[in-house]
């Protein structure tokens, strides 16, 4: 116990220190990779294979000018998108990213992703309110509708794993698939919380809030400089964050043969998780928005139903 | 474990007299969301992470988004904050503050008086406990609550039914599509 005091603070500082530096990375990763899916080249100039892009890229956002719109609510213009950034940071507190490596091993850890989860949904909503601006609203009522009825399924798609291994701590669920991964048993829950993270972080396909082609840029059409970055590096680890919580709930998080270290399992399966979201970027049309709702309501809704209903009556079977 | 507990239940109570004084009705809801989340840590500290939990998910998470989705559409300017500021004159304190003042009386009666302390030590309630009180004591309440539940998703449901919605001009009737040219 006497070594826990100085780990913390090296923790914290690590898990802060990469999740913000995978945020920047992913800009590039994610336009070498879809300009490779899309038989491009992507950026290519600035340093080797264009990674100064990065630097770029920050740069430019930095020195770019704040514009606060006058005709906006300006306290709430200004604290919609640190709530974004600080709400997926704080998701990052239960994940376990090793034995060991982990910043909070809170009981409610499952809960605690969740409750934050749906904090985010305010940053669109007040973005969107704040800009006093059609498309803004627009976006925002969009996001709105979509967030909170895709959380009622990643909640309910989690209850599965959460009756599998019989805890809302994610290290004991980890530890609960040593022997079977739950994407086996749970591969219905695995498919609807994959489809709900990718709503919940409004990634396309599900891009529906900002929508560039019909809203401009939606919610945040009238965001420029490092207040538009906020959004776009809380977008980036919000899907680092699903990516993680995928991995740890559904494919044993740092479980793996002995022959790599269990933290090197973690990234490699994230990174894996990455690509797929990625890919999904690069390959797939934007839905209409009644078609998104109708779709998770009248579909993903019976599907998560039936799937926590099968898994209570095996667990029930299984144990009596 | 004492001292979050005080600033958490402080930051509470300003946030919610906050709440109630502002004009715009917006701000307002944000020092609601505020308050929720400090009685969240309220709760987390007296021992209940588990109601702490579901208060941020249901109460801040859930209802106060919907409550924001429907005034966003209100399309408030500041003409509406002008009037609130002339309803919001100290005569309409005056009712809210005396029944607030019983209140705080009988709090103070409880909390002072020698035979109330509660004897009992404080247990960490986590979800397990609070899934056996309510699916056994209970019952009746968490069924009573589902006929509730299942009465507002049949109205619901009763309310938004409409027409069957064609998605494309091409997958109308034929008469409807000849009707409407």
């Amino acid at each position: 116990m006497e070594t826990a005091a100085p780990n913390y603070l090296l923790i914290i500082g690590g898990v802060l220190f990469v999740m913000l530096n995978v945020a920047a990375a992913l800009i590039w990763v994610e336009r070498r990779m879809l300009a490779l899916w899309q038989d491009r080249y992507g950026p290519n100039r600035a340093g080797p294979f264009g990674l100064l892009i990065i630097a770029a890229d920050s740069i430019k956002l930095f020195f770019k000018q704040d514009w606060v719109p006058p005709f906006s609510d300006k306290p709430v213009f200004v604290l919609a998108p640190a709530i974004v950034v600080i709400s997926v940071l704080l998701s990052f507190v239960v994940i376990p990213f090793a034995p060991g490596i982990v910043v909070a091993d809170l009981n409610i850890g499952l809960l605690f992703f969740l409750a934050m989860s749906s904090m985010g949904a305010y940053s669109i909503i007040l973005g969107g309110w704040a800009s006093n601006n059609k498309y803004s609203l627009l976006g925002a009522m969009r996001g709105a509708a979509q967030m909170i009825s895709y959380e009622v399924f990643m909640g309910l798609a989690l209850m599965g794993v959460v009756l599998m291994a019989g805890s809302f701590n994610l290290r004991e669920i980890v530890e609960a698939q040593r022997g079977l991964w739950f994407f086996i048993p749970q591969i219905l829950g695995f498919v609807i919380f994959f489809i709900a993270g990718i709503a919940e972080t409004h990634r396309l396909p599900f891009d529906i809030p900002e929508a560039e082609s019909e809203l401009i840029a939606g919610f945040h059409s009238e965001y420029s400089g490092m207040k538009f970055g906020m959004f776009f590096i809380g977008e980036y680890m919000g899907i680092t964050l699903i990516s993680c919580m995928l991995v740890t709930l559904y494919f044993g998080g740092w479980l793996g043969p002995d022959f790599l270290p269990p933290i090197v399992w973690f990234i490699i399966k994230v990174v894996a998780f990455l690509m797929i979201f990625i890919l999904l970027r690069a390959s797939m049309p934007r839905p209409r928005y009644d078609q998104l709702m109708e779709y998770g309501w009248k579909i993903l809704l019976p599907l998560t139903l039936v799937n926590l209903m099968i898994t209570a009556a095996v667990v029930l079977w299984m144990e009596g | 474990m004492e001292l979050t507990f005080y600033i958490a239940a402080a930051v509470a109570t300003l946030a919610t007299i906050l709440t109630i004084t502002r004009y715009n009705i917006i701000h307002a809801l944000l020092y609601l969301v505020v308050s929720f989340l400090a009685v969240a840590v309220v709760f987390f500290t007296l021992g209940a992470p588990f109601m702490a939990a579901l208060e941020i998910i249901i109460y801040a998470g859930a209802i106060v988004v919907l409550i924001i989705f429907v005034i966003m559409m209100l399309n408030l300017t500041h003409e509406d904050v002008d009037k609130e500021k002339e309803w919001l004159t100290p005569r309409v304190w005056v009712g809210p503050a005396i029944l607030s003042l019983v209140l705080l009386a009988e709090l103070a009666y409880i909390i002072l008086a020698p035979d109330t302390q509660p004897t009992e030590a404080l247990v960490a309630v986590d979800a397990r406990l609070v899934g056996m009180s309510l699916y056994g004591p209970y019952m009746l309440g968490v069924q009573l609550c589902g006929i509730l539940l299942m009465a507002g998703i049949v109205g619901a449901y009763h309310l938004g039914r409409q027409k069957k919605k064609v998605v494309h001009r091409f997958l109308q009737p034929k008469e409807e599509r000849s009707a409407a040219i």
